[in-house]
């Protein structure tokens, strides 16, 4: 009888919320395929049930900490529909790119230089007592302390858009409640010529340390994929809002300009026995190849162009590297990051010096409807909120695909690849379950939400045979 | 009386979303309104990074967080810096915020922590447990109590989580 063996890793450690990584190995000890079992919060589709359509915007904030704002937009956009008030004032739409942006901005900033760096600055094999942010900050003050304050400027941006940091109310169906005042703007715009400083470095440091790591990071947990995301109708990248377009591995458009609000119609969900979390695929391939990336690489590979100067001048090198074609490398996610970071903090500009922000026509309704999808290009990829609402104004049905659900099957892919390349025998080493770390964190997956409270956190690491019996455990 | 010359914070984190995680942000937006001398109140669904700039500003923090499985109904004690890993992404624990404060702007801040004790976790849910907001009373009092007093140390020597115990009674009001 051929016994596969399981290779236990959990959780997975500066990923949010806890995963489980599952080696299965053959009898020779091959690895023939690695799974991330996530421990995905569910129950908010059944929480939203008779919540009246209004309330879902502050409500779709309580799925998570990490990324508020953008399911705050998400929903607002889903709920423009059921208010036939999807063609906002032009306050309204850029009050909320602003808020957008910001959300991009930090987050972007905080993935780069606290999670991701200490691997790159300290390389993979490193201690992992010095490869932290603490670590980063006691050899390069300077760039830690940069890394804070761009965050903290993306965070202030939002807190002027949507209200409050918590349960922001910004966005509300057919528009926004609040407009940006002029005391409001000043303050965002003291800081904003070093914040773009600040940026244009952060891609160099990306696209620095990418180009001289290229043999290296090439073949690091990378595969082709298909990959998805808005585009504007022009072909621009477009972060808050456009038409749905897919591309195969090569760059071949799979669908272009597709209206979100049909989505059902290209994209569906795969199940799987051994995870709650579901594969989404492409419905023409199916879900053996239909499967694809979202996020900062998905973004870069699908738009044409990126409408402000410097982070086009970004994407252009950034396609070169590849020749203009699809690029597939996993790590590559962190240089595209950084591109559209420097492409968050122009566009913040550019509103800033826009005089609509202080305009006072912030809302508009129409025709009234009973259903509507809201889709967002979110920090780690597409978020869709679909909607139903009864003639009473309750919710009657809701439907999220989050960007870590889009970019399963490829999280799963990466952990494989490097299972495949760095696993020896059953031992799992410091070497592996770092680069297993790495390879998923270049996803920046959201695998749970905000429920953190004081007490938890840990990485253990265990050895399973196919019947479960513990071979071997470590805690780190 | 208080000291108007010591900077406080009380920094609630928790996720009012999710039951009784949101019992830090709960205690602040009962303690803020009372407009304490030498106090400010911050919340957020977490700590995170950033949080370091402004632990700078301060000569005492204050972090108040719901705990899963503490003494009930809530325990006080110090927050030393700590290198720890365990970073879960986007959020930072304590420790690790203190530590980044000192390790980036030199910050001389004195940490507390406030773990409340609840129960009901992980479920969207818009208010606290029964037993959860009778312990953030009992913690709202404490809190109140140690900011106008300033003895900070005397009561993690009395409700420090070491010990094993929580606070037991409710503290006594002041004379």
């Amino acid at each position: 009888m051929s016994v596969i063996k399981r290779v236990v890793i959990e959780p997975v450690t500066r990923v949010e919320g806890h995963g489980k990584v599952t080696i299965l190995l053959d009898e020779a000890g091959k690895v023939v395929q690695a799974r991330l079992h996530v421990v995905e919060f569910r129950g908010f589709e059944r929480f939203i049930q008779g919540r009246f359509f209004w309330e879902v915007p502050v409500l779709t904030q309580r799925l998570c900490g990490i990324c508020p704002v953008s399911h705050h937009l998400a929903a607002a956009k889903a709920m423009d529909r059921i208010v036939g008030g999807e063609n906002l004032t032009p306050t309204a739409e850029k009050i909320r790119r602003l808020m957008h942006y910001g959300q991009m901005y930090q987050s972007h900033a905080l993935h780069f230089f606290h999670l991701a760096s200490p691997d790159l600055l300290f390389g993979f094999d490193a201690d992992p007592a010095i490869r932290n942010v603490i670590g980063v900050a006691a050899k390069y003050p300077e760039l830690a302390v940069q890394a804070v304050m761009m965050r903290k400027y993306g965070q202030e941006v939002i807190k002027a858009t949507a209200g409050k940091k918590i349960h922001g109310t910004g966005a509300i169906p057919g528009g926004v409640n609040k407009n940006l005042s002029l005391a409001e703007r000043d303050v965002l715009l003291k800081d904003i010529d070093q914040q773009l400083a600040w940026a244009r470095s952060a891609v160099k440091i990306a696209r620095e340390y990418t180009t001289a790591h290229l043999k290296e990071l090439l073949p690091f947990g990378s595969f082709e994929s298909n990959h998805l995301s808005l585009v504007r109708a022009d072909g621009a990248m477009d972060l808050y809002h456009g038409n749905l377009r897919a591309v195969d591995n090569q760059g071949t458009k799979i669908f272009d300009q597709i209206d979100y609000q049909k989505y059902v119609d290209f994209i569906a969900e795969d199940v799987r026995d051994w995870s709650y979390m579901k594969f989404p695929f492409i419905k023409t391939l199916g879900p053996e190849t239909g499967w694809y990336r979202v996020g900062p690489l998905a973004r870069l590979n699908t738009a044409d162009f990126i409408d402000t100067p410097a982070a086009e001048s970004a994407r252009k090198e950034f396609r070169a590297v590849t020749g203009g074609k699809t690029n597939n490398v996993t790590m590559a996610y962190h240089w595209a990051r950084m591109v559209e970071l420097l492409h968050s903090i122009e566009k913040i500009q550019a509103l800033l010096h826009d005089a609509d922000l202080q305009g006072s026509d912030l809302v508009v309704k129409g025709e009234r409807r009973e259903e509507g999808v809201g889709v967002i290009e979110a920090p780690r990829g597409t978020l869709f909120h679909h909607y139903r609402v009864d003639k009473n104004d309750q919710v009657v049905m809701g439907n999220l695909i989050v960007s870590t659900t889009h970019n399963n099957e490829p999280m799963n892919r990466a952990v494989t690849k490097v299972a495949q390349d760095h696993l020896s025998g059953v031992e799992i080493t410091e070497g592996l379950l770092n680069r297993i770390e790495v390879a998923i964190r270049a996803y920046d997956p959201c695998l749970s939400c905000a429920t953190h409270a004081l007490g938890q956190m840990a990485l253990d690491v265990s050895v399973l045979d196919v019947e479960g019996k513990v071979l071997a455990e470590k805690s780190r | 009386m208080s000291d108007l010359a010591t900077h406080i914070l009380v920094y609630g984190y928790g996720n009012p979303g999710r039951g009784d995680d949101g019992l830090g942000p709960a205690l602040v937006a009962a303690l803020e309104p009372l407009h304490t001398a030498g106090l400010a109140c911050e919340s957020d669904y977490q700590l995170s990074v950033e949080d370091a700039a402004t632990l700078a500003e301060y000569d005492v923090v204050v972090f108040v967080d719901a705990d899963m499985n503490g003494p009930e109904p809530f325990w006080f004690d110090r927050v030393e810096p700590s290198r720890e890993l365990g970073f879960s992404s986007h959020s930072a624990t304590p420790g690790q915020v203190v530590a980044l404060a000192r390790e980036m702007f030199g910050a001389q801040v004195k940490a507390y922590a406030l773990g409340i004790r609840g129960y009901h976790f992980g479920e969207l849910g818009e208010s606290l447990s029964e037993q959860a907001s009778a312990n953030l009373a009992l913690a709202l009092a404490f809190a109140q109590r140690a900011v106008r007093e300033q003895h900070f140390d005397k009561y993690t020597r009395q409700f420090g989580v070491d010990s094993g115990r929580g606070c037991a009674c409710d503290p006594q009001p002041e004379a």
